[in-house]
């Protein structure tokens, strides 16, 4: 072996060496990583906020809760997220059930209600919004107006209901009507309304548009909707309320957040799901898009009139886990 | 002739065009193999609830029927619309292609969102003249929203062909005593079949593709199921099941196609040089002509600006143009380079399918199209899965989202480059062959450049349909990765139209300048 090709060859381990020293900090550069449910729009402002107070870099990948949750499944443990923020439970818990990921520590779980975190504590909420009745108030009267779900099904409603079977936040509140009544009772109502031929629609916000459309008069859904398009533009000739109080229609739906097994960056998670609990944070989501914060004062809701403890049916604990039987039964009546 | 032909086929194709073609092929079907490993994952009885559920039978006749809908939506507007671009007098004819060819810049949803927006007692319509239609939704709506802006599909195919034709066998046909209706459907019609073939293709796999417009025009067909299993109700299994149903269905419609397209011969045997293209004079007609462009022009692009632009007004507030610029670097970022290699993989494929006719190119040809042939959603899923597991190091990178891009597109720039093969003789490249050309150097230096047009013309479309496309971003885009389309789709999705306004109209800017540019580059040669 001549000189040269020693040289050749020293500098070659020295390139090795080099690459190794990059690709090591490449590997500790990598920022904390969220595949979130919930959009852009709300989320960036968020996360920049987080990135200036506490200099961790932050990437987010957007997608469908449900979408992300099932990447997340496929990708099991060599999963890139640290973190997976779901516009639902359904979601939150179709990740759980994989036992993919971590419990989430004391300081996070203290005091935060029941109905905004699991009783594993592998997630918590970051907000709720309630399920409501949007109406027509140049077509229904106030005084007619149904006090229960079972109304809906009435004759007098035929074809003037609209609901969003394949949409989450549906399929959660069927999971809680489920809990409270068993599937037989469920399938009933969901026939009955079938029968009384209510109208699908691909989401919430479209429910609330053909309402204004005069396509249908009444339509199952979330209350910060209304509130945007209102918002934006005061005239929108469309009202909500909600059912008599304790009735199921009147569920609390949570949005959340968990830190997965997976993840490297534990610490710097908890640091993201702690900055989402702060009075700021839940503030925000009042301000923003209308939800209901999960601590501190609840009662102010951008002047949302939203009482959730009395409203809301009384639901055990994981009430709202088995998204997958509400799917079966979805499936088997041909509404999904 | 026959001898010739035969002579023709006997002969192998050489390898440098056969090898990409075979890579294309392998690259679609390994994921797809993998789809359907994945469906054999149920187990007996799941597998007969989900195969024998009255659903699919309504799915598949609904998908069925919006695709006849859509086909003769878009044949009413093309054929006129390329018949007088190419063989009339008709003033000002570029302004015309461009009204064929622009709406190939709206996106199907925005198609949707506009026309959705017009009727109902808070729409467009009612707000400004009083008069309040019920919105256009369900069958009418889907073939609507679809129609109007992959017609320009079949316009491109149909316009090159007229416009490529030779002539004299219209004039020998006339001389022979033929009417001039007689002579359209003897002598034209079929010389346009291999046009219609593939823009109809190209269309019909659209419509068998399309979950954005037919989710919001509420009608549901496999694409649409497929999607509502894969991203709101995590079935992966039943979703794969509805892919592999749509598999069949869609390749039946490719072994439908081939057939037809099979005995296909346009180009001349004789010498000689090709006679001019006589063009019609139309006098009055111009006027119902012109009525007739100006409605289409209406209803397929103004009325989906019009409506972009009012998002703008309806809340200002939530305009923020700043975000707009990152989502448009994302979005070339991805479709340029997609572009490129989508038009430099069909043309072997083109030529192989074109030039050696023999079952195995048959085969590889028809298997371009099976990656678009397959719902983006399944093709997506297909790809993250298989990277992971046996390719880890391109799992979520973009360059396999701008790999899966090309492919999947890859089938709309085929056809223009097979039009257009179609029409150059292979005597050229014999004669280049005989004076000493290796077959690659005959393929540059003759068949080349009488393609060039038509692989500029298939580039774009790939260009255009990466811009607007979304499933493939859902699934394969890298971490941070956004483009306008995914920006477009999640803020409408919401209502926040205010926030969806500035990405809709940098997609829209963006797209129409480009197919302008393509235009005005055609008309300039």
């Amino acid at each position: 072996m001549n000189s040269r090709n020693l040289f050749s060859a020293g500098r070659f381990l020295g390139l090795v060496f080099l690459f190794s020293l990059f690709l090591q900090s490449a590997l500790e550069a990598r920022p904390l990583t969220i595949y979130s449910g919930r959009s852009n729009a709300l989320i960036d402002p968020l996360v920049r906020q987080f990135q200036e107070e506490t200099g961790i870099d932050v990437v987010v990948r957007y997608g469908g809760s449900a979408q992300l949750a099932l990447a997340l499944r496929q990708e099991g443990v060599r999963t890139r997220a640290d973190l997976f923020w779901a516009q639902d439970s359904g979601a939150l818990s179709a990740v759980d059930s994989r036992g993919l990921f971590a419990t989430l520590p004391e300081e996070i779980l203290d005091g935060l209600d029941n109905a905004f975190r699991n009783s594993a504590g592998t997630w918590v909420g970051t907000s709720a919004r309630a399920r409501v009745l949007a109406y027509a108030p140049d077509r229904v009267e106030e005084a007619e107006l149904p006090a229960t779900l079972d109304d809906l099904a009435a004759e007098r409603w035929r074809g003037r209901v609209g609901w969003a079977p394949t949409n989450g936040s549906f399929q959660t509140f069927l999971t809680a009507l489920r809990s409270l009544r068993g599937d037989e009772r469920t399938a009933a109502w969901l026939r009955a309304m079938r029968t009384n031929r209510a109208q699908s629609y691909p989401n919430n916000s479209a429910l609330v548009q053909a309402i204004a459309a005069g396509e249908i008069d009444l339509a199952l859904t979330n209350h910060y909707y209304l509130l945007r398009f209102k918002q934006r533009d005061p005239q929108f000739p469309v009202a909500q309320t909600s059912f008599a109080d304790g009735d199921p229609g009147n569920l609390l739906i949570v949005s959340g957040i968990g830190v997965m097994e997976a993840s490297s960056r534990k610490a710097d998670a908890h640091r993201f799901v702690e900055f989402l609990l702060s009075e700021a944070s839940q503030q925000y989501f009042v301000a923003q898009t209308f939800e209901v914060p999960v601590r501190g004062d609840q009662s102010d809701t951008a002047g949302h009139d939203w009482q959730a403890a009395e409203r809301g049916p009384e639901l055990g604990r994981d009430a709202l886990e088995d998204l997958e039987g509400t799917l079966t039964i979805l499936r088997r009546l041909d509404l999904l | 002739m026959a001898v010739w032909l035969k002579s023709w086929r006997e002969r192998r194709a050489p390898w440098m065009f056969v090898l990409p073609a075979a890579l294309v092929a392998l690259a679609t079907l390994v994921p797809l193999a993998y789809l359907i490993l994945q469906a054999l994952d149920a187990e007996g009885q799941a597998l007969r609830e989900i195969l024998w559920r009255r659903r699919n039978l309504i799915l598949f006749w609904n998908t069925l029927r919006l695709v006849v809908g859509v086909l003769l939506v878009a044949a009413v507007i093309a054929f006129p619309l390329a018949w007088l671009t190419a063989r009339t007098r008709l003033p000002w004819r570029w302004l015309v292609t461009m009204v064929g060819v622009l709406p190939l810049a709206i996106p199907g949803y925005v198609m949707a969102y506009a026309l959705l927006g017009l009727g109902g007692n808070y729409g467009a319509l009612a707000q400004w003249t009083g008069w309040a239609p019920p919105r256009l939704s369900g069958y009418w709506g889907a073939v609507f929203s679809i129609g109007l802006y992959t017609f320009p599909y079949l316009f491109l195919n149909l316009r090159t062909a007229l416009m490529g034709m030779d002539p004299a066998q219209e004039d020998a046909a006339r001389c022979l005593g033929a009417g001039s209706l007689e002579t359209f459907f003897r002598v034209t019609l079929p010389q346009l079949r291999p046009a219609i073939l593939a823009g109809s293709l190209i269309i019909g796999l659209y419509v068998l593709g399309d979950f954005g417009a037919v989710a919001l025009m509420r009608f549901e067909t496999f694409s649409q199921a497929i999607y509502t299993q894969y991203a709101l109700a995590y079935d992966a299994v039943y979703a794969s099941w509805l892919a592999l149903l749509l598999l069949v269905f869609t390749g039946a419609v490719l072994v439908m196609e081939a057939r037809l397209l099979r005995r296909t011969l346009l180009h001349k045997v004789g010498s000689g040089n090709r006679g001019k293209l006589g063009l019609l004079r139309l006098g009055w007609w111009a006027i119902p002509a012109w009525f007739f462009i100006g409605s289409v022009f209406l209803a397929s692009v103004l009325v989906p600006v019009a409506t972009i632009v009012s998002w703008l007004f309806q809340y200002p507030e939530g305009v923020r143009w700043v975000d707009a610029w990152s989502a448009l670097r994302g979005s070339l970022t991805a479709s340029v380079p997609a572009a490129f290699i989508a038009g430099a993989l069909a043309l072997p494929i083109a030529y192989l399918g074109v030039r050696y006719p023999t079952r195995s190119t048959r085969v590889l040809e028809r298997s371009a199209y099976l990656a678009y042939a397959t719902p983006p959603l399944a093709l997506a899923l297909a790809f993250t899965l298989f990277t992971y597991r046996f390719l880890p190091g391109i799992y979520q990178t973009l360059p396999l989202l701008i790999g899966v891009c090309a492919l999947r597109y890859m089938a709309e720039s085929v056809g223009p480059i097979r039009s257009a093969l179609y029409q150059a003789s292979p005597r050229m490249e014999e004669a280049a062959r005989t004076l000493g050309c290796t077959p690659l150097a005959a393929f540059f230096r003759v068949i080349f450049p009488l393609v060039v047009k038509g692989l500029g013309v298939g580039t774009a479309l790939v260009f255009l349909s990466v811009m607007k496309e979304l499933p493939l971003t859902f699934l394969l885009s890298p971490l941070g990765f956004e483009t306008l389309a995914l920006n477009v789709w999640n803020f409408a999705n919401e209502a926040m139209y205010a926030e969806a306004a500035p990405y809709a109209l940098m997609l829209l800017v963006i797209s129409l300048l480009f197919v302008g540019l393509l235009l005005f580059r055609e008309r300039s040669t």
